[in-house]
């Protein structure tokens, strides 16, 4: 056996897919009976059954229509991250549905972020003046060439922060909220201090994703996020990883010092090269870490609330679908809090169901209060789920005991950060280059 | 008849096959498709789906059929896998019980999650090892029928499990004439662990099931019960709404769905063919 993975969470996943295609043995566990880990899609009796411990009410239609995502993210068009889909030709078993529309929140009120040209002359995130600004600001941005300083108008990508540009074209509060929350996807303030490039990188991002389908720059696979985990581990199985679900994981073996040996499941020892798997794997939440030794800390806590809705998102024209943000000063808040809502158009509910998480990095002792301004933009909540996760991550880079061990997902609301951990994860078996795609 | 086919005529199936490791799922999709038998097949890996074209009357339905990849073996088969299948066969070996049962257990499973319309088959797989007296006739009638044409009529919907069930019954009767009712006192019988009597009164008790015996190694039955997979679908709901708009030929998971009898399933116009690069603008490969 070449690999081990535990957890059949997305970015696990994803790298058994990949090794697995270049020949390598792998085996795969989850302690679960459902693939994805913290990034499945429940079905109404799994979803209920986890948060509540009780039938689903009848109410709510059949088991079947059911996908629910315990992590809300959406995919942008043109990122990395589609890339890897497109490259590893798992979308002969996914099928993609828009995301319908994304929103900002700014003084109060929900505003599409314009998808094209129209859109943003009458567009009301702006006044008539600050829109001429953001203009001059959009096309600065789309016309600048690395070898060109003629197009650089004085600002240096690399040295000059995002407040330089910000100012050089006289950006009100609220537009560098919208720009650097909502199209960079900054999940704080923290860019504006640093040098610009990043923020550029991010925004040209946003606006290719954009381009390529219109409405917005998402993506969604139809029957839920879940169906992506799966999707990889089919192309895992068929070059040959073994796949193993209920499968719960007693000890990690290491040898004297320290190095990965196997893995004790049932009673029965796996030997293999290396192992990978989520934090929970590895004593996430442990005081005392796994078997005295502590490999993941909690980097932050994320709170989200999984709400079903029987309406659509009010204010977004009864879209099928939707992204808002709320950047985090509109709210006094450090962090932007985020929703994410799809409906029966993804295959993810039944008829006239909505499901929207709401979500954000925990700032206080009382989680569930700091995502009102969220709940608050949903109208009437039939139901809720509320979890807070901590976020985890490594303390090594399992460089030296063969043990990797990937990254909680984080609060972003796209797969990039994802795409990124699969190609951390990979340095020892992989020439990097494969993995890092154009974009 | 083959000559005025119209490509925008095929129909795209999806159709998985399920049933216990080892009971020969792998090796009735081979005889289906190259009309071979591989004696020591090892446990499937490696290939993705295959595909078969099946006349029927003046449509062709191009089977997609989608094998496990062995994610059967340790419970590890993903919903996914049979999400938008338009057809399941779901294979026993009559030889062992215990695969019967985890037979049942797919059915159940198929029936609670999938798409309401799929058309399920039950197959009892394993047949030569009984009836060692009749094979070379019966692979000799499979070896005619690559692409089968099919004559007797059935409504376009055949939605309703009942329509189902009444095909199964007659057809099976109809087209098997001398299977294992008659061969079953020949040579072997003892490694029978399941009658066709109880298997078949399973089928039709679980809601209409097609249900046939069959041998892959000699091809009994398996032409045939691909022929009754075609014949019970709704094909009338599955034509591609826009045939040579791009997506008919793409093979994109789109068009199974809309094949699978979903098409109603979700918004029209926004959906995504990630595969076609930035040139596409015009809204997906899909109705």
């Amino acid at each position: 056996m070449d690999e081990e993975y535990d957890g059949t969470g997305l970015t696990e996943c994803m790298l058994s897919g990949l090794l697995s295609v270049e020949g390598k043995k792998v085996l795969h566990m989850d302690r679960e009976d459902y693939y994805g880990g913290a990034s499945a899609s429940l079905n109404l009796t799994q979803l209920y059954k986890k948060f509540r411990d009780s039938p689903a009410p009848e109410s709510l239609g059949r088991d079947r229509d059911y996908a629910v995502d315990l992590i809300p993210k959406f995919i942008l068009a043109s990122g990395q991250f589609t890339q890897m889909l497109v490259k590893t030709d798992v979308t002969r078993y996914l099928e993609f549905k828009q995301i319908a529309g994304s929103y900002v929140l700014r003084d109060g009120k929900i505003a599409k972020v314009p998808s094209n040209e129209r859109e943003a002359v009458t567009s009301s995130l702006m006044g008539f003046f600050e829109k001429n600004r953001a203009r001059k600001f959009f096309m600065f941005l789309q016309g600048w060439k690395d070898g060109d300083p003629s197009t650089h108008q004085g600002i240096d990508m690399d040295k000059n922060t995002m407040t330089d540009i910000y100012k050089k074209f006289g950006l009100e509060a609220g537009t560098q909220d919208f720009i650097g929350h909502a199209m960079a996807l900054h999940l704080d303030d923290s860019y504006k201090t640093k040098p610009a490039r990043d923020t550029y990188d991010r925004i040209i991002l946003y606006t290719s994703s954009m381009a390529r389908y219109g409405k917005s720059p998402y993506i969604y696979p139809m029957y839920g996020l879940g169906e992506l985990p799966q999707a990889f581990a089919r192309l895992s199985a068929i070059y040959g990883g073994t796949y193993m679900l209920t499968k719960p994981i007693e000890k990690i073996v290491t040898d004297d010092e320290g190095k990965f040996v196997g893995v004790t499941s049932e009673g029965e020892t796996v030997k293999a090269k290396m192992v990978i798997g989520d934090p929970s794997y590895f004593g996430a939440g442990s005081e005392e870490g796994q078997d005295g030794k502590i490999r993941v800390v909690e980097e932050k806590k994320v709170v989200r609330a999984i709400c079903i809705l029987k309406h659509p998102v009010p204010g977004t024209d009864d879209a099928d679908s939707c992204q808002i943000i709320i950047p985090q000063n509109q709210v006094g808040r450090k962090n932007d809090i985020y929703i994410a809502a799809v409906s029966h158009a993804h295959a993810v509910c039944a008829p006239n169901v909505y499901v929207a998480i709401v979500s954000t990095i925990v700032e206080t002792s009382v989680p569930e209060r700091e995502i009102l301004p969220g709940l608050q933009l949903l109208g009437t909540i039939v139901d809720k789920f509320v979890t807070i996760d901590s976020l985890y991550t490594p303390v090594s880079s399992g460089q030296q005991d063969n043990i990797f061990i990937t990254r909680s997902y984080d609060a972003t609301t796209h797969f990039e950060t994802v795409a990124e951990d699969v190609a951390d994860g990979k340095p020892l078996t992989l020439e990097k280059k494969e993995l890092e795609v154009q974009t | 008849m083959a000559d005025s086919e119209a490509p925008a005529k095929a129909v795209q199936v999806k159709l998985v096959l399920l049933g216990e490791a080892a009971v020969g799922k792998s090796s009735l999709v081979l005889r289906f498709v190259s009309n071979d038998f591989n004696e020591n097949n090892s446990p499937t890996i490696g290939a993705a789906f295959l595909t078969q074209k099946c006349r029927l009357e003046d449509k062709v339905i191009k089977f997609e059929i989608w094998d496990t990849a062995g994610q059967e073996r340790f419970h590890s088969l993903a919903p996914m896998y049979y999400r938008n299948a338009a057809a399941a066969v779901v294979v026993y070996d009559i030889t062992k019980a215990s695969s019967l049962e985890k037979a049942k257990a797919w059915v159940n499973e198929l029936q609670r999650q999938a798409n309401p319309n799929i058309v399920i088959a039950l197959v009892g797989n394993k047949l030569d090892l009984i009836t060692d007296g009749t094979v070379a006739s019966t692979a000799a009638v499979a070896n005619t029928q690559t692409e089968t044409e099919a004559e007797p009529v059935i409504d376009g919907d055949g939605e309703s499990a009942q329509d189902g069930q009444a095909a199964s019954d007659d057809e099976t009767s109809a087209t098997q004439p001398e299977t294992t009712t008659t061969s079953a006192a020949v040579s072997g019988e003892s490694l029978r662990q399941v009658t066709r009597e109880e298997a078949e009164a399973y089928a039709k008790e679980a809601g209409g099931l097609l249900f046939f015996e069959a041998s892959a190694k000699t091809g009994k039955g398996v032409q045939e019960l691909f022929t009754e997979i075609a014949k019970n679908l709704p094909i009338e709901s599955m034509m591609p709404k826009t045939p040579g708009a791009g997506g008919a030929a793409s093979g994109t998971a789109a068009n199974r769905r809309a094949a699978a009898g979903q098409a109603g399933n979700g918004g029209p116009g926004n959906k995504v063919n990630l595969a076609d690069g930035a040139a596409n603008k015009a809204r997906g490969g899909c109705c």
